[in-house]
């Protein structure tokens, strides 16, 4: 496969995960707001979850949830908002056109000239959740549009190493700015009201409350939370499913592409996939938290440049025939 | 409309009743007002439907060619650029006897074409024996020097072509110009036929029109005709200038439809006058290149240096012959409009043969009696630089302001190698459906030709329409759509 096409079917998929990690996270927030205790400023909560986007904050604040909902889904400038992921994905889709069936380029132009057709107000005056809700689903179907129309070779595992590994920086990047603020403790406790509303909002911006439930009962206890998101390894969105994920569509490339085992890219993503298997709440907590989810973060972004320079903008010299 | 009605009176009745019979070709009525035996069913089909069944149907399909992305790129505008093709609902049909003609016409015309291009670029025997100026040639800006002497795979130039008809008052073809570089449209041919077939598919399972799906398999089998000798299965590539071309639509749909890569400039690498591609698995070589690229951009060291759309070293590559181009560099010397002037002596000089197909009447400015006829009947004719193609640096003499006649007859005077005249030609035309009605608008025919083993063209071609009323442009980037083109098996 053309380097340029395995790039290409990356970043579509990069995009559309954040488009749609974009959509639930701003659907979750504006829903929990109406619950959650007043300690912390609206405003406040708006900045960090621009932050934890990679959103510019305006200078001079978020005014209210209309100000920083617009930001979110429809600022032009940004290439995070939902919009211009969406437009990202698409454009990417584009470029490969021949190289994905019919069927997922007919499901994601149709996402892509839905966006673009709606303008913020008829969005905030409807039902801003309908919305969201659309972008999300637009997002499933393409990925099941994309599991049953398209080949399992070589481009899908691309797609499927894209969507992960965005995945798994979103997760650590959320889990991180939300333990910063909800502190783990060495003992599990029983959160107070207000913070109950926290823990519950945190499940929810990974649909996993209900899955929590399955395994833990709706008693939120953080710890247990934590260590549901980390290493939970059959849900999802938990930091060590995605990274499973990602190692073993690494591992398919490699099998397409007669590629050594050996190489950089595979001692580092078995290594973080490793550390997620056996690595426990109280391993993370002694190392602290933000230290432990930065780090994770970090080995994310060298899989990312490993696999690059092995499949994508490796030097000619090295890869004469 | 019944047989037994001998009145032209089929125009008054809805959705017909505004359409106008005048002095150019109908493809579907005759003189009389009568559908010619081969429309019958369709305009019988017509007749049953009502004006809102048509529009559903039209929508229907715009909404699939959207959807699809099946679309072009307009330059010179920001925003909105990617449009659809406009498609019309009505298919246009043309005899198998017709066809006929146009077929033998065609593979006559490019079997001339080639063996010219062999000619003018190794022995020049034509220009020896004075049949066509050699300042002509040489004047030319598709002509590439750096081609003298090249031999190229089967001694073939040209294995793509796309040859724009037109039809007469009289009802015959004539070509009006050959696309010998990289002609486009055939994606759209394809679409069309798809989409025809969603949209009237009792109709068209009635009509026994001939298939032309296989065109992919048919472009593949003849680019593999032309690899070289040392690949026994060639590595074919697409090679497009990329997303932004007003064409990527067809260059990816083309790719998909032979099952091989679309490739950039970018993909590519020459190393050791070898070609290679990028890919996951490492450096590919590269046997094949259908280019959908212009000569001047495909190498920046021989040709545009600030292309950077081709791949630096290809041409010594191609030279070498260790990689075929589709079509070869230089073809672009025989459809200078200039030189379409001549190919009726050409095709009598190679093939010791009368054309089977007619040119257009055509008037040579440098040819000082026929430019004096030309400045003086400005009004009348129509001028058309000869390196444009598009629709673009034309003068429509009778819709043609004094303003634009007089910037015609300076800058003829200046370079009149560079123009030629033909006359207003009242293009044929076909019934469309515009606007909730059905009415005539103007026509024109492109067949698409292969020519590998053999020469092969694809039973049809891509009909495109000049929506505007009384408009003869029927380019896709001047307002023009496209129908779907039935040669019927009987």
């Amino acid at each position: 496969m053309l380097s340029r096409v395995a790039d290409n079917l990356y970043w579509m998929s990069r995009y559309l995960e954040r488009a749609e990690h974009t959509a639930r996270l701003v659907d979750v927030h504006l829903n929990l707001s109406l619950d959650q205790s007043r300690k912390m400023p609206a405003a406040l909560r708006w900045q960090r979850l621009l932050e934890t986007l990679h959103l510019p904050v305006p200078e001079t604040g978020i005014r209210d949830d209309y100000h920083g909902t617009q930001i979110v889904a429809f600022d032009a400038k940004h290439p995070n908002s939902i919009v211009n992921a969406v437009t990202a994905a698409r454009e990417n889709a584009r470029q490969v056109r021949e190289k994905i069936s019919s069927e997922m380029w007919l499901q994601l132009n149709t996402l892509y000239l839905d966006v673009r057709r709606t303008t913020f107000d008829s969005i905030w005056n409807q039902q801003p959740h309908e919305f969201f809700q659309a972008i999300k689903t637009g997002a499933h179907l393409f990925q099941g549009i994309t599991d049953s129309t398209m080949a399992h070779d070589e481009g899908w595992y691309f797609i499927q190493f894209g969507r992960s590994l965005e995945r798994a920086l979103a997760i650590a990047n959320m889990l991180d700015d939300q333990l910063r603020v909800l502190e783990l403790s060495e003992r599990e406790q029983t959160p107070e009201t207000d913070d109950y509303f926290e823990w519950l909002g945190l499940l929810k911006f990974f649909t996993a409350f209900e899955a929590y439930c399955k395994v833990y009962t709706a008693d939120l206890r953080p710890r247990r939370v934590a260590e549901f998101l980390l290493f939970n390894p059959t849900f999802p969105h938990s930091l060590r499913f995605c990274v499973e994920m990602m190692t073993s569509a690494l591992q398919s490339i490699s099998e397409a592409t007669n590629m050594s085992r050996n190489s950089r890219v595979h001692r580092q993503a078995g290594r973080l996939r490793s550390a997620l298997s056996f690595d426990s709440i109280d391993d993370v907590i002694t190392r602290g938290t933000h230290p432990y989810l930065q780090d994770i973060q970090r080995q994310c972004m060298q899989i990312h440049d490993a696999a690059y320079e092995n499949f994508i903008t490796y030097p000619v010299e090295s890869a004469l025939p | 409309m019944t047989t037994n009605d001998p009145q032209p009176t089929v125009r008054t009745i809805e959705p017909f009743d505004k359409y106008i019979l005048d002095d150019a070709y109908d493809e579907m009525f005759e003189r009389s007002g009568r559908a010619r035996p081969h429309y019958e069913a369709l305009y019988q089909r017509i007749l049953d439907m009502t004006g809102e069944e048509l529009e559903q149907r039209q929508q229907a399909a715009d909404l699939s060619f959207l959807h699809q992305g099946i679309t072009f790129t307009v330059y010179g505008r920001t925003e909105g650029t990617e449009r659809i093709f406009p498609y019309d609902l009505l298919p246009r049909i043309i005899t198998n006897s017709e066809w006929s003609t146009i077929e033998s016409g065609l593979a006559q015309r490019i079997t001339a074409l080639n063996l010219f291009l062999q000619d003018i670029y190794h022995d020049q025997r034509i220009l020896k024996d004075k049949r066509v100026p050699p300042e002509l040639i040489f004047t030319s800006h598709h002509f590439r020097r750096e081609m003298r002497g090249v031999r190229v795979p089967r001694d073939l130039y040209v294995s793509v072509c796309g040859t724009d008809l037109i039809r007469l008052p009289s009802g015959e073809f004539v070509v009006l110009e050959d696309n010998l570089r990289v002609p486009s449209g055939v994606s759209y041919m394809l679409a069309n036929r798809q989409v025809t077939k969603h949209v009237f598919p009792r109709l068209f399972g009635h009509h026994g029109v001939r298939p032309v799906e296989n065109y992919g398999r048919a472009l593949l089998s003849t680019l593999q005709h032309l690899a070289p000798p040392h690949s026994p299965d060639p590595t074919i590539v697409v090679l497009t200038p990329g997303v932004f071309n007003s064409a990527y639509f067809e260059h990816a749909f083309l790719a998909r439809q032979m099952g091989i890569e679309l490739v950039e400039g970018r993909d590519l690498l020459v190393h050791q006058n070898v070609v290679y591609m990028r890919t996951t698995a490492g450096l590919r070589r590269v046997d094949v290149i259908y280019r959908r690229l212009d000569d001047d951009f495909i190498d920046p060291l021989v040709f545009r240096p600030d292309s950077m759309l081709g791949v630096p070293g290809l041409f010594n590559a191609y030279r070498a012959g260790n990689v075929a181009l589709v079509n070869a560099i230089g073809t672009g010397v025989a459809d200078d409009k200039a030189f379409y002037y001549y190919v009726p002596q050409i095709i009598r000089y190679y093939l010791g043969e009368e054309p089977i197909i007619n040119n257009v009447e055509t008037y040579i400015l440098t040819d000082e009696k026929q430019r004096k006829h030309v400045l003086a009947n400005l009004d009348q004719l129509v001028v058309k630089a000869v390196g444009e193609s598009g629709g673009y640096g034309m003068l429509i003499g009778p819709h043609s302001t004094l303003d634009q006649r007089d910037e015609f007859r300076r800058r003829i005077i200046a370079n009149p190698r560079n123009y030629i005249a033909q006359p207003t030609l009242a293009l044929s035309r076909a019934p469309c459906f515009v606007n909730g009605d059905v009415e005539a608008r103007h026509v024109d025919l492109r067949p698409y030709i292969l020519y590998g083993d053999s020469v092969q063209i694809i039973p049809g071609g891509l009909t495109r329409v000049a929506l505007q009323r009384g408009s003869l442009v029927v380019n896709s980037s001047q307002g023009g759509g496209s129908k779907d083109t039935w040669v019927l098996y009987e």
